[in-house]
């Protein structure tokens, strides 16, 4: 049975570093939902936030060869205790004519800001979990939709698991 | 003190007390040429072929254990380089690749003799490096060394860029180098360790199977004396030959697709395994799911975490390097107060004698036409089982693993995990330079041998005495024996016509050719080879032999271990 895993990695920030990850993926023919990176407060350090989705036989296969690349450091699978995912959304709507004050309600509703506005449209940011945005995404009518950037889903442990050095 | 690129280069691997360079040189590195013409302390070999570099550095490897060098230009220096890098990779050898590249201000921007590497080595290197400063290069040779010979070894490539060779820089080579990201596990678990043992201990039907691990990890003496103690039987894969003495009573040949009857039998119906240093390769246990069919339960020692769970799941997981590992059960076994169940081992010992009667390896002795399993035997025999045997890949690489009998590790130097034709002369080459004394054959075929046949040139610069046995069947016959079993005996495109005359061939490189057409000369053919007149000669023997010989036995592919198709079966 396969089931969605976020896995959380540290790893050496050097360039090169992201291709060796995506690579493994698409070398082992391992699927990715998203993928983001960014350096830690340690400038030293890459923090990359994996979705994927797998066997169980599969997610243990995955953890071991990323343990294994020899720039990665730690590896932690969210998924497998408690934990906060968080994905930001920027959609860029038509807002007009009696549209206009429903799409903002409908923002509000997912607590949705609006930061940008034109006499035709809203940008409207959003941050959740991907299930909450895809949700959003269902509440508005398609037609509306000019443009849509999600950054993939980043997370954290709850309490105190933690995934430092 | 003050140095440039090029020298730090050959500066650390001199520090890194490396005898042999493999290499082919190019604008790149002609910096990093200029100082090993100045320095004497490692021998630069020149092959004709850069795949033939890192082929003799991953020989040079296999055989003594050390890390293997080879040194390329940018561009097509690399990446005729790759399939030597691949090769490497898949058999988990360390070696050190050094290559030139562009200038760092020319990177990306399409440059001559441009490739892109980092990128091309990525999948098939355990790591590589691209160094932009010439203050890091020091630091990253050493890590390079370090990389390619700990934990589970394999291939690490090292791009210097032609600036950085001449940038100056204060050099000290570090006696190690800290990498907070790279930490193997070399020692087992003991709580794992313990549950190993009383599972061995309770086995009925016990079975060791070893692999490329116990050689990489030199631990032939401890896997021997764990077999002995136990009394358990022990198959080879065909990376593992050698690792337990193939003439040992206890040991049952190579298993898997051109495994022997027992040793596949026992496989199959064993009720504890003990893995040791094998990754459960498609060749070596068939369909996974006729494999689950038996109850069995199983132990795998491995390095690598990855290797364990990957193909077949196992019960006791035991992660650590396979010398520490099995001395450590040694231990645990000689304290323990329980012993074997001797009935059940009687019982399982008649069972396996019963499988070895069919004596699957036997072939017909009579034939007028040479047989190939004949001249490896012979080859055995006249080499007292003493040779260094490299092969290329096919049918005689087959019968080199089932007919010579491997009583040492580190003896059998061959390219399982990728395959690739060609590999036999450079890795006799390496092997040879590595051990001036030894006997050293190449059996090979007259397709694969072709694809690296430019290296009797090299051998003839530095005279490299190698011995070919080449077992021409004027076809790639394991590509015929496959068409003739599972695609109608059509033979598309595996015959090879307009063969050159290789007796001749060799006398232009300079050596000396030999053909043998009859069963009866093969034997004084080989001791003429091997004799001391011919010592310091490289001798290319072409043996005509029986083109229609398949290899069995056979596990066809999809098929279950104890599915083989046998010689007497036809
Ligand atoms: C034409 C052809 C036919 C073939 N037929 C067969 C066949 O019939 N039978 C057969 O067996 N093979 C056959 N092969 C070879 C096969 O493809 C594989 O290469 C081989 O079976 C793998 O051997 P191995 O399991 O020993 O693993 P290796 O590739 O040798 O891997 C070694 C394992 O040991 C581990 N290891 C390394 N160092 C240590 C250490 N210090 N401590 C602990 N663990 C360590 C590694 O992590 C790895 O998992 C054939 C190949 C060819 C080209
Ligand atoms: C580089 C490469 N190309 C193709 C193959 C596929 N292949 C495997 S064995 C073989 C034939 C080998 O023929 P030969 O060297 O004559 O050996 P024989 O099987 O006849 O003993 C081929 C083409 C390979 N293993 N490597
Ligand atoms: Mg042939």
């Amino acid at each position: 049975m396969s089931t969605r895993h976020i896995i959380s990695l540290l790893m050496e920030n050097e360039a090169g570093a992201l291709s060796r990850v995506a690579g493994l993926f698409s070398a082992r023919a391992y699927n990715i939902e998203s993928l983001t990176v960014a350096p830690t407060e340690d400038a030293t350090l890459s923090r990359m936030t994996i979705v994927t989705v797998g066997s169980e036989d599969i997610i243990e296969q995955i953890t071991k060869q990323l343990n294994k690349l020899v720039d990665v450091i730690k590896v932690m699978d969210l998924t497998e205790g408690r934990h906060i995912e968080r994905e930001l959304m920027l959609v860029k709507v038509k807002a007009v004519g009696a549209g206009r004050e429903e799409m903002k309600r409908t923002a509000d509703i997912f607590r949705g800001r609006i930061i940008d506005v034109t006499d035709a449209t809203y940008t409207i940011e959003l941050t959740g979990t991907g299930s909450k945005l895809d949700a959003f995404l269902e509440a508005i009518d398609p037609a509306f939709i000019i443009e849509t950037v999600r950054t993939g889903a980043s997370g954290i442990g709850r309490g105190e698991r933690s995934l430092k050095v | 003190m003050e140095a440039t690129g090029a020298e730090i280069v050959v500066r650390c691997l001199a520090e890194e007390g490396v005898e042999f360079v493999f290499g082919y040189p190019g604008g790149a590195v002609l910096n990093i040429y200029d100082e090993i013409f100045k320095q004497n302390k490692f021998k630069h070999v020149l092959v004709r072929h850069e795949q033939a570099a890192v082929h003799a550095a991953d020989a040079y490897a296999r055989a003594t254990g050390r890390v293997g060098v080879a040194l390329v230009t940018s561009g097509p220096g690399v990446t005729n380089a790759v399939t030597g890098i691949a090769t490497a990779y898949m058999d988990s050898i360390p070696i050190v690749v050094v290559t030139g590249q562009v200038p760092t201000p020319a990177i990306g921007l399409d440059a001559f003799q441009e490739v892109d590497t980092v990128g091309i080595t990525r999948p098939c290197v355990k790591h590589n490096f691209l160094v932009k400063d010439v203050k890091d290069l020091a630091a990253t040779m050493k890590k390079a060394f370090i990389i390619a010979a700990t934990g589970r070894p394999g291939p690490v490539v090292v791009d210097v860029p032609k600036d950085v060779t001449y940038h100056v820089t204060d050099f000290e080579y570090p006696a190690t180098v800290e990498m907070r990201s790279y930490n193997p596990v070399v020692k087992g678990h003991s709580g794992q360790l313990k549950r190993a043992v009383q599972m061995l201990l309770e086995a009925k039907r016990p079975m060791i199977y070893t692999g490329g691990g116990v050689v990489l990890g030199d631990a032939s003496a401890q896997l021997t004396e764990l077999a002995r103690l136990l009394g358990f039987p022990v198959t080879n894969t065909l990376m593992g030959l050698g690792g337990h003495p193939a003439t040992d009573k206890q040991n049952l040949g190579m298993l898997g697709m051109h495994g022997t009857y027992e040793a596949n039998m026992a496989m199959q119906h064993c009720d504890v395994l003990l893995a040791v240093g094998a990754r459960f390769d498609d060749r070596v246990i068939g369909n996974p799911s006729h494999f689950a069919r038996e109850a069995r339960r199983i132990i795998h020692v491995d390095i690598d975490p990855s290797s364990i769970s990957k193909r077949v799941k196992v019960d006791v997981p035991i992660v650590g390097d396979v010398r520490n590992v099995l001395t450590d059960m040694l231990a645990l076994l000689k304290q323990a107060k329980d012993r074997p169940d001797a009935t059940a081992l009687n019982a399982w010992w008649t069972q396996i004698e019963l499988w070895r009667s069919k004596n699957c390896l036997k072939y017909n002795k009579q034939s007028p036409i040479i047989k190939p399993q004949y001249v490896v035997e012979k080859l055995w025999e006249v080499t007292k089982g003493d040779a260094y045997v490299t092969s290329d890949v096919g049918q005689h690489q087959m019968w080199a693993a089932q007919y010579y009998k491997f009583d040492k590790p580190r003896r059998w130097i061959n390219s399982g995990g990728l395959g690739t034709m060609g590999v036999g002369l450079p890795y006799a080459m390496g092997v040879q330079l590595a051990f001036p004394e030894a006997q050293v054959a190449c059996i090979t075929g007259e397709s694969s041998i072709q694809m690296n046949i430019q290296e009797l040139s090299t051998c003839k610069q530095y005279r490299i005495p190698v011995k070919v046995v080449m077992l021409n069947n004027r076809y790639m016959g394991m590509v015929r024996q496959w068409q003739e079993f599972f695609y109608g005996s059509r033979y598309a495109e595996s015959y090879m016509e307009s063969l050159p005359d290789f007796v001749k061939m060799a006398e232009a490189y300079g050596h000396i050719g030999m053909r043998i057409d009859k069963p009866e000369d093969v034997e004084a053919a080989l001791k003429e080879a091997f004799s001391p007149a011919l010592k310091e000669r490289m001798v290319f023997m072409d043996f005509q032999t029986d083109q229609t010989e398949n290899v069995f036995p056979m596990v066809e592919g999809g098929k279950g271990l104890s599915e083989m198709i046998l010689a007497e079966e036809l």
